[in-house]
C-alpha cells in the first residue's frame, strides 16, 4: 500500500508537469484549432530562460533557503516566463499568423519547423555561444556553459534535493513545487478565463471567432494572449523540470511536449480543465505502470509505451477525451 | 408608422444622416448579390429592408458591418468611411444580430452581454493579472451594466443560464442585449422575429420601439410584413440585389412591383423562362 501511495505521489507530480505544458496546447487549439508542435520547445526555452537568468545573476549558489525561495526562484521563474512568452508571441506573429487563412497542414508544418529551429538555436546559443564568445567579449559572463547536451540546472536551496517523508512515503520538494505551481496556476487560469474581459473574449473567440469579431473583439490580440498564457505555464513547467531532474538540455521539449500533447488529447483538447485532468491521469498511469505491471513490461523503460497505449485506448473508446473536447458549434 | 406625410421617405423622428451607403455592389465571382444599392439611415429612424429570399439583404448587412468588403461603392458612417475591420465597425458604433442565432452558446447570458462590452472597456490583461483596482472597478461596472441590459430586453433573472438553454425567443432578445452592450448608434437586426409566435413578435416590436426611444437608429430585415409595416418609418424593398422601391410603408405596400416580386406577375409565360430567375444570374432587367 505504501508503494501505491509512493507511486501515486510520483505520478501526480509528473502529471502536474505534463498538465502545466498541456494547458498551452489546449488553449491555443481551442482558439485557433492549431496543434502548436513548437510548444514543447517553449517549455524548453522557459527552462533555459530561467537558467540564463541565474547565469546573469552571477550564478548564485548556496543562498540560504529564505533568500533562495523568495528572491532567486521568483527571479528565475520570471526570467523563464519572459523568455518563453517572447518566443511564443514571436512564433505566433511570424510563423502562424501569416498562415491564418491557409490549409490546416501549412501551420502544422510551420510548427514543426519552428520546433527544430528553436532546438538548434538553443543548442548553438548555449553550446558555442556565437553572441558572447567566452574569450574575446569584454563583458563576458562568467561561466557561460559550454554544453553539448545537458546543462546542470541551478539548485535552489530549500527545494533541490530536499525531501519530506509522511508515513513512509517520500516526497521530493521539487514534486511539491510542481504540484503547488499547478494548483496556483489552475486557480489563476480559472480566474483569468471566467472573471476577466480578456478571458471572456478568449472563450467567445473559441466558440465562434467570426461572431466574436463582429462583437468588437480584437481576435488577433486574443490569439496572442492565448499563446502568452500557454508559454507562461510552460516556463513554470520548465523550471519545475529543471529542479526535478537537476539538468536541462535542448531536446527536453520533444518528449515532454509529446506527453503533454497526449495529456491534452486525453482530457479533451480545447478543454482547460481537461488538460489538467489529462496530465494528472497520464502521470499517474505512467507511474503505476512501471510498478504494477509485472515482468520486464513494467520496467521504467516501458513507461512511454504504456503512456501512448493509454492515448490510443482513449482515442479509440472515447475520442472526445475524458472531459469532452470543445465542440466547435457554428450556426 | 405610415403617418409620415413625406411619401418619399425620411421619418418624422429622423435627425442627421448616420449611415450612408452609396452604390454598394457586392460580387461573388459571377454572382452579383448586391447591385448598386444606396441607402441612408438617419438617427432615431427605424428603416426596414424587405425582399424575397436570396434578394441580397443579408449580404448587404454583411457589407455594412465590415464582414464583406463591397466590390464597388462606399459606405459612410457618421460621415467617415467605414473602417475595414468588423471590430472597428463595432467600435465606430454599429452592432448587429444574426439571422441564425449566433450567441456564444456555452457562455451564460450575462457573459454574452459582457463580451459585447469588450470594445468599450479600457482594462487589459496586465491590469487583470495584477488585479489592479481599475480592473475590479470596471468588472463591477460591466456586470451592473450587463444586468441593466438584460432587464431592458426582458431577461431579468436569466443572467446565469447558459445561453443555449434559454428559450428561443429569449435567445433572440439576448442577441439584441449583446448588440446593445457594444453601445451602438445604429442597430442592425437580421430577421429578429424569425420563428417567433405572434405574441413574441409583438414583444419584439415593443422592444424595438423602446430601443429607438433610447435614441438609436435601427435597420431591420424581416419577412413578417405586418411587423415591418407597423414598425418602420421607411422601407426599402430589395429584389435580386437591387433596390426596387423605397419609401414609407404605404408606398412600398401598394407598389405593384413589390407584390409581383413576392407573389409573381400574372402568368404570361412560365416562371422558369424568365432570365433573372436562374441561379447565378443575379442581374435582372426588372
Amino acid at each position: 500500500m505504501e508503494l501505491f501511495f509512493q507511486q501515486l505521489i510520483n505520478g501526480l507530480s509528473l502529471g502536474a508537469l505534463y498538465a502545466l505544458i498541456a494547458v498551452g496546447y489546449t488553449v491555443v487549439y481551442g482558439i485557433v484549432q492549431l496543434i502548436n508542435f513548437a510548444h514543447g520547445e517553449i517549455f524548453m526555452i522557459g527552462a533555459f530562460g530561467a537558467f540564463a537568468t541565474w547565469t546573469v545573476m552571477g550564478r548564485p549558489a548556496d543562498w540560504p533557503a529564505t533568500t533562495a525561495l523568495l528572491v532567486l526562484l521568483p527571479l528565475m521563474m520570471i526570467g523563464g516566463m519572459v523568455a518563453a512568452i517572447a518566443v511564443a508571441v514571436a512564433t505566433e506573429r511570424f510563423a502562424y499568423r501569416p498562415l491564418r487563412g491557409a490549409p490546416r497542414l501549412a501551420p502544422l508544418i510551420s510548427a514543426i519547423g519552428v520546433s527544430v529551429f528553436l532546438q538548434e538555436l538553443i543548442r548553438l546559443f548555449f553550446g558555442t555561444n556565437p553572441f558572447i564568445p567566452s574569450s574575446s567579449w569584454p563583458v563576458r559572463i562568467p561561466g557561460w556553459p559550454d554544453a553539448k547536451s545537458a546543462v546542470p540546472f541551478p539548485s535552489v536551496t530549500g527545494i533541490s534535493g530536499e525531501i519530506i517523508s509522511i508515513g513512509g512515503v517520500t516526497i521530493q520538494m521539487p514534486a511539491v513545487f510542481t504540484l503547488g505551481a499547478l494548483a496556483i496556476c489552475t486557480v489563476f487560469l480559472w480566474y483569468f478565463v471566467n472573471r476577466t474581459k480578456t478571458g471572456r473574449a478568449m472563450v467567445a473567440t473559441s466558440q465562434d471567432p467570426d461572431t466574436a469579431r463582429l462583437m468588437g473583439i480584437n481576435v488577433d490580440r486574443v490569439i496572442v494572449s492565448a499563446f502568452a498564457v500557454g508559454a507562461a505555464l510552460a516556463a513554470i513547467a520548465g523550471v519545475a523540470h529543471g529542479l526535478r531532474y537537476g539538468n536541462i538540455d535542448f531536446r527536453m521539449g520533444f518528449l515532454a511536449g509529446l506527453k503533454a500533447f497526449t495529456a491534452a488529447v486525453l482530457g479533451g483538447i480545447g478543454n482547460i480543465n481537461g488538460a489538467v485532468v489529462g496530465g494528472l491521469v497520464l502521470g499517474v498511469a505512467e507511474a503505476m505502470a512501471t510498478t504494477f505491471i509485472p515482468g520486464q513490461f513494467g520496467s521504467s523503460a516501458w513507461k512511454d509505451v504504456w503512456a501512448f497505449v493509454l492515448l490510443i485506448m482513449v482515442l479509440v473508446f472515447r475520442p472526445q477525451g475524458l472531459l469532452g473536447a470543445k465542440v466547435v458549434d457554428r450556426a | 408608422m405610415s403617418s409620415n406625410p413625406d411619401e418619399s421617405g425620411v421619418g418624422v423622428n429622423a435627425g442627421e444622416v448616420l449611415l450612408d451607403a452609396h452604390n454598394v455592389t457586392m460580387q461573388f465571382g459571377g454572382l452579383r448579390a448586391v447591385n448598386d444599392v444606396s441607402l441612408r439611415v438617419h438617427t432615431g429612424e427605424i428603416v426596414g429592408l424587405i425582399g424575397p429570399n436570396g434578394a441580397g439583404k443579408t449580404t448587404f448587412f454583411n457589407c455594412l458591418t465590415g464582414l464583406y468588403k463591397p466590390t464597388a461603392g462606399s459606405v459612410e458612417f457618421l460621415g467617415e468611411p467605414l473602417p475595414p475591420k468588423p471590430r472597428l465597425v463595432v467600435r465606430a458604433g454599429m452592432a448587429r444580430t444574426f439571422q441564425n442565432i449566433r450567441l456564444f452558446h456555452n457562455m451564460t447570458a450575462i457573459e454574452n452581454v459582457m463580451v459585447g462590452m469588450y470594445s468599450r472597456t479600457q482594462t487589459n490583461a496586465i491590469d487583470a493579472i495584477f488585479r489592479l483596482p481599475r480592473h475590479r472597478r470596471e468588472e463591477l461596472a460591466s456586470t451592473k451594466r450587463a444586468k441593466e441590459l438584460l432587464d431592458f430586453v426582458g431577461l431579468t433573472g436569466s443572467g446565469d443560464s447558459l445561453s443555449r438553454n434559454l428559450p428561443y425567443g429569449d435567445q433572440r432578445r439576448l442577441e439584441i442585449a449583446r448588440a446593445l452592450a457594444t453601445d451602438p448608434k445604429l442597430l442592425l437586426l437580421d430577421e429578429p422575429t424569425a420563428g417567433m409566435n405572434p405574441q413574441e413578435t409583438r414583444q419584439a416590436e415593443e422592444l424595438i420601439f423602446k430601443i429607438r426611444d433610447l435614441g438609436l437608429a435601427i435597420l431591420v430585415i424581416e419577412h413578417d410584413m405586418r411587423f415591418i409595416f407597423n414598425l418602420c418609418d421607411r422601407v426599402a424593398c430589395l429584389v435580386r440585389g437591387e433596390v426596387l422601391v423605397e419609401g414609407t410603408g404605404k408606398v412600398v405596400q401598394n407598389d405593384p412591383r413589390v407584390i409581383e416580386a413576392y407573389i409573381g406577375a400574372p402568368a404570361t409565360e412560365p416562371d422558369w423562362q424568365q432570365p433573372g430567375d436562374r441561379p447565378g444570374e443575379g442581374v435582372a432587367d426588372a
